[in-house]
């Protein structure tokens, strides 16, 4: 028999964490060090799975299903396939790096802390390799809890502010999720079977309008996750507040979860609906995309600052998966990848610089290159990369986009691609405030530089920045199996935006060798 | 022809920015002071072997290294590929050629400086990015080179990073350079998929010159649209109106960087561009005439800001973006090899101009202004010398560099019938003898109004400065003989060279009389000539006529010497009102609006719970009423349904 490799993924870190809890909490290195080799360990598997992977199967691959409550035809169900396998990494190697990089962020309940980031691993893996909606479900509000005793017990002085927001703002979410999931299950049930497994329930048969209601009531908690404007002024304010660890997993992997469930439920289960939706989503997608660049650019405190590019890069992805197109779509899930590395790693930085002179205001740097040049230099890396420039991640996954886009939205991507110079705009001027001109702050005189344990945390980081910015190959060759297999699920139902009455060639994608 | 030997031309001077990084991090300024300039002349040698390879090729042979598959997804494909045919051989010739010149030279003229490892860790990222973007084979590759020159220019500019003025300067060439790129994003999508409706969707480069033909029949708008786009790229890399802003305060670079980066190499990028896409840029006639205007505007009107500057360097910034104007002219009118000649040409005498600047830089502690210097030819011979045929060069003096090229441009020009753009560049020719000559004689000639102490200091530069100079020097007076008129000799040499990579526009309009070249010629040598006598009648001859000049073109003056304001109207018209609207978005919108609305609810609701709070006031016979109402509620909707 194969080892149940998801369930090895999902629940090491919960039983590690269970571990952690009977640690000596003191002296603090004890419980830091065991979280480390224990955070490992969920990412070990994941790369096993990564191996047992077939890349030329676009389906649910390595399902695990066992009953759990056949009387409500809920089942414990999991699987991965190209939408989610990479987010399974990034959550699996976020963790690693988080723990490694908040050794001095938190100086208080370390123990807690630690075992508060093993649960959230845990509730967000659960979220990724669930495929039966109940089960999903459950695990996309056990991710709200971790997070909100991080932000809760280790935040910065307005974390109470922060934190209700951020509870109540999902909360009401996924009371219109739960709402609409309930619906949509009964309905498939008149068919004759009652089930939660998401595949089956993507046949369901639901007429125009229910179709439009259950997929708002799905896109709206969807939106706030990711989050959409304007229902993103959470997120400022947790990230701002969030300890680093916090905002990283924030950032890295949480606000994902509104784009992937997006692709995993609001697209495939309503087709006809999504595609109705495309002039709202696409316009909301743009303004955001502006709107957050802009915003973004007059911040005086970098995480906040970090905090709206990320609502303006979510905008792209949001793009990227409404242009119902193969190339759009698959850089739309490798992008998702990207804004987690260069936007964790921007928040990691962040973090550490703010260990040592406890601010985040801008103002309060300036030429710091001459005292910190390593950090300097990992930060204009990092930089680079969320500004999208070609070599780095950033630009594979806009361009990707953008094209994708361009084919069923020209004048939306001709408004988006002005992210690519607000973006510029706004980082590099923080860049440029904070690293570059003389010393201003006497007191960053004494700056020490990154130690080896922080350059080892951001390392991976700095490393998959270039690696997928020039052989993204191998990442690519497992999300487009599953795009085309969404996209012909979209064809079946007719709902292919108009793409037909476009380009008749594009039936056939004739692959270029470039000569 | 495949080769694996291609990447080795950009693998070089990556492996020596690496071996910079590693020597700045371990405090090795010799290690990059060795692997620097090396790296560099071994890739010089490394393009000696290719393009001796292709020339044993037919004239449109091709080297090619197909190295992997970069982005593959859905119709999308795009190959990591390299590929020199002829055009790209005098490209990378320019850029290893010229750049090893000025890497030796940079020995010298950073001698004193201590972080001398990351500048040539940049300089050598640089050279590799700029290889990759002639070599691409691809829209996408090219880009990869397009953006990493931009970001190489943005670093270099602010290498000396504790200045402000030299960050801003570094930022400002970023943003303004990034507005060209985003048109140049929309103008590859929209020729992808232009492309896939009329035949293979692609952006290899081979592919797009091949079909544009096709796109032209099927789709007539989309070529126009498509080099409109481009062109807005290029006037960003370029310096072009209207995004030429950022180039005369990228001046705030080391002068090597400004010789190689913002004169010889990254700069006419734009022009490399238009020439690689030429078979799709003659099937769009009106995006063409759009681009000649663009570069003899350009040419025109930097040459008038460029005679006015006091600071050395910024009369040699304007004057690039004057000469590649000429060169964006030149392309624009479908003499696309007359354009890469002066290109080529350019390289040579712009940076001999900028190092020779350099030179009297470092020799006068970095003192640049023209006022404060005067009389250096007897103590920097070599230097002044050197300067001086450059200036013939650039200014068409019969003979030089430019007087074949710049020639050639015009010519082109007038014979296609660009009669206004002709003219405009033949005023330029003047303001350029002028500009070129006021600079060298207000810097080498006449009194000395050097700082004493300063002055004492004064010396000639070292061999490895100089050599590089005489080098560039006697490239500026013979390098224009590859394209002789009328047929002299080999004749038009770079023409016959470069033909089988560029297209030639339709209804070309066949052979002028000699008569016609002739008078043009002449035209244009007395046009410069007359420019450098009023050089020389003011600034050497009677400069008691300066202060008449002065005083009878006082507003002209004081338009150019602002620059015709146009930094301050985009900063009115652009800056500002995104900076305020940022705020207010911000402010008002975010803060106020969108989280007012957040909140408002949340206090509806506190307020609301407090309401029906008072409903829970623990007195049963308030329940036992709320109980009664509820009941008759109940059974007065239950009989209301029955009814039904």
């Amino acid at each position: 028999m194969e080892l149940p490799i998801l369930s090895l993924i999902l629940f090491s870190p919960l039983v590690l964490g269970l571990i952690l809890l009977f640690v000596p909490s003191e002296p603090v290195q004890i419980p830091q060090r065991t979280a480390f080799v224990f955070s490992l360990v969920p990412f070990f598997f994941s790369l096993w799975m990564l191996a047992r992977f077939d890349p030329s199967i676009g389906e649910l691959q390595l399902t695990e299903t066992v009953s759990w409550m056949p009387t409500l035809g809920i089942t414990y169900s999991l699987g991965v396939d190209g939408f989610s396998i990479w987010l399974i990494l990034l959550t699996t190697l976020l963790t690693p790096v988080v723990i490694l990089g908040s050794w001095t962020d938190i100086r208080k309940r370390v123990k807690e802390f630690l075992f508060f980031m093993l649960v959230l691993e845990w509730g967000m893996l659960g979220a990724l390799v669930a495929v039966d909606l109940f089960l999903f479900f459950m695990f996309w509000e056990l991710m709200l809890f971790p997070m909100a005793f991080v932000l809760g017990i280790w935040g910065g002085p307005r974390r109470y502010y922060a934190t209700i927001k951020f509870v109540l703002y999902t909360m009401a979410g996924s009371a219109l999720m739960l709402v609409a999931m309930l619906y949509l299950v009964l309905a498939h049930a008149k068919t004759g079977t009652l089930t939660f497994d998401i595949v089956t329930l993507y046949d369901t048969p639901l007429s125009r309008l229910e179709e439009t209601l259950l997929f708002w009531a799905f896109a709206i908690a969807f939106f706030i996750k990711v989050p959409m404007v304007p229902l993103h002024t959470w997120l400022p304010d947790a990230h701002t507040e969030a300890p680093t660890g916090g905002s990283v997993d924030l950032a890295g992997v949480l606000l994902k979860m509104g784009t992937y469930a997006f692709l995993r439920f609001a697209i495939p289960l309503f087709p006809h609906a999504a595609e109705d939706a495309f002039p709202i989503v696409i316009a909301i997608s743009v303004v955001g995309i502006v709107y957050g660049a802009m915003v973004a650019y007059p911040q005086p405190d970098m995480k906040r600052l970090v905090a709206y590019s990320s609502v303006s890069h979510m905008g792209f992805v949001m793009l990227g998966l409404y242009a119902f197109d193969v190339t759009g779509i698959t850089g739309s899930v490798l992008q998702m990848i990207n804004h987690g590395l260069t936007t964790g790693g921007l928040f990691i930085l962040i973090g550490f610089i703010y260990d040592r002179t406890h601010t985040r205001q801008i103002a309060d740097y300036g030429g710091v290159w001459t005292v910190v040049p390593i950090f300097s230099v990992l930060f204009l890396i990092v930089t680079l990369g969320s500004i999208g420039l070609p070599g780095t991640n950033g630009f594979v996954g806009e361009f990707m986009i953008l094209l994708g886009a361009f084919r069923n939205h020209p004048w939306a991507v001709a408004v988006a691609t002005t992210g690519v110079v607000l973006g510029a705009a706004y980082m590099l001027t923080m860049y440029k405030h904070v690293v570059f001109g003389p010393l201003k702050n006497a007191a960053n005189e004494t700056l020490a530089d990154l130690n080896l344990r922080e350059v080892i945390a951001v390392a991976p980081i700095v490393l998959l920045i270039f690696w997928i910015g020039v052989y993204p190959k191998p990442f690519l060759a497992r999300i487009e199996p599953t795009v085309e297999v969404l996209l012909s699920r979209l064809e079946r139902a007719g709902a292919t935006l108009y793409l037909a009455d476009r380009s008749p060639a594009a039936d056939e994608p004739e692959r270029v060798a470039a000569r | 022809m495949e080769t694996e030997l291609l990447r080795w031309i950009v693998l070089l001077p990556l492996l020596g920015f690496f071996a910079g990084v590693f020597a700045a991090r371990t405090n090795r300024p010799e290690l990059a002071r060795f692997t620097g300039p090396a790296v560099v002349l071994a890739a010089f040698v490394v393009v000696l072997i290719s393009v001796g390879r292709l020339w044993s090729l037919p004239a449109d042979g091709a080297l090619v290294d197909k190295m992997f598959t970069w982005i593959e997804a859905g119709p999308l494909s795009i190959d990591f590929t390299f590929r020199i045919d002829r055009l790209t051989s005098v490209m990378l010739l320019i850029i290893t050629g010229v750049g090893s010149l000025i890497h030796l030279y940079s020995l010298g003229y950073m001698d004193h400086e201590p972080d001398v490892a990351r500048f040539f860790a940049y300089l050598n990222l640089f050279v590799s990015s700029m290889l990759i973007l002639v070599l691409a084979d691809s829209l996408p590759v090219l880009f990869i080179g397009w953006e990493g020159v931009g970001l190489c220019s943005y670093l270099l500019i602010g290498f000396w990073y504790k200045d402000m003025n030299n960050a801003d300067a570094g930022q400002k060439a970023m943003i303004a350079n990034r507005v060209g790129d985003a048109a140049f994003l929309i103008g590859m999508f929209l020729l992808f998929w232009s492309l896939a409706q009329v035949g293979t969707a692609s952006l290899n480069l081979q592919s797009i010159n091949e079909q544009a033909p096709l796109l032209a029949e099927k789709l007539p708008w989309v070529p126009t649209v498509v080099c409109l786009l481009l062109l807005i790229g290029a006037t960003g890399k370029s310096a072009q109106i209207p995004l030429y802003v950022w180039l005369p305060d990228a001046m705030a670079g080391p002068t090597p960087v400004s010789a190689l980066i913002h004169a010889a190499t990254m700069v006419t990028a734009g022009v490399y561009m238009i020439a690689r896409l030429s078979f799709l840029y003659v099937e769009a006639p009106g995006a063409m005439d759009v681009v000649a205007t663009i570069g003899a505007l350009t040419c025109l009107f930097a040459a008038t800001m460029a005679i006015v500057q006091d600071d050395l360097k910024k009369v040699l910034a304007y004057s690039t973006v004057s000469q590649i104007g000429y060169m964006i002219l030149g392309v624009g009118v479908g003499a696309f090899a007359a354009g890469i000649f002066h290109l080529m040409m350019h390289a040579f005498f712009k940076a001999l101009l900028f190092l020779c600047a350099g030179a009297v830089m470092h020799a006068l502690h970095g003192e640049i202004r023209m006022s404060h210097m005067g009389g250096l030819g007897s103590k920097m011979p070599i230097t002044a010398k050197t300067f001086l045929i450059a200036a013939m060069a650039i200014a068409g003096v019969p003979g030089f560099a430019a007087f074949f090229s710049k020639d050639m441009i015009l010519e082109a020009a007038f014979v296609s019938g660009h009669t206004l753009q002709w003219a405009l560049g033949l005023i330029g020719a003047g303001f350029t003898g002028f500009y070129v000559f006021r600079g060298y004689f207000r810097t080498f000639t006449g009194e000395s109004r050097l700082d004493p102490e300063v002055a004492a200091h004064v010396h000639e530069m070292p061999r490895v400065m100089t050599v590089p100079l005489m080098i560039l020097a006697v490239l500026s007076i013979v390098g224009g003989w590859i394209g002789l008129p009328f047929g002299l000799l080999w004749g038009d040499a770079i023409g016959h060279y470069l033909s089988p990579s560029l297209a030639t526009p339709h209804g070309h309009h066949g052979h002028p009389t000699t008569g016609t070249l002739l008078f043009l010629m002449t035209l244009a040598t007395a046009v410069a000539l007359f420019g450098i006598w009023w050089a020389w009648t003011l600034y050497a001859k009677s400069p008691q006529l300066l202060e008449t000049v002065y005083a009878r073109t006082r507003g002209v003056y004081t338009v150019l010497w602002n620059r015709y304001w146009v930094d301050e109207l985009y900063d009115t018209l652009i800056v500002d009102p995104y900076k305020r609207t940022s705020r207010f978005f911000w402010k008002g919108v975010d803060a106020v609006f969108i989280d007012g609305l957040v909140n408002g609810v949340g206090a509806v609701v506190t307020w609301n719970a407090g309401v029906w709070r008072r409903l829970q006031s623990g007195n049963v016979s308030h329940y036992a009423l709320g109980m009664l109402a509820g009941a008759v509620l109940l059974a007065g909707a239950t009989w209301l349904v029955l009814q039904n």
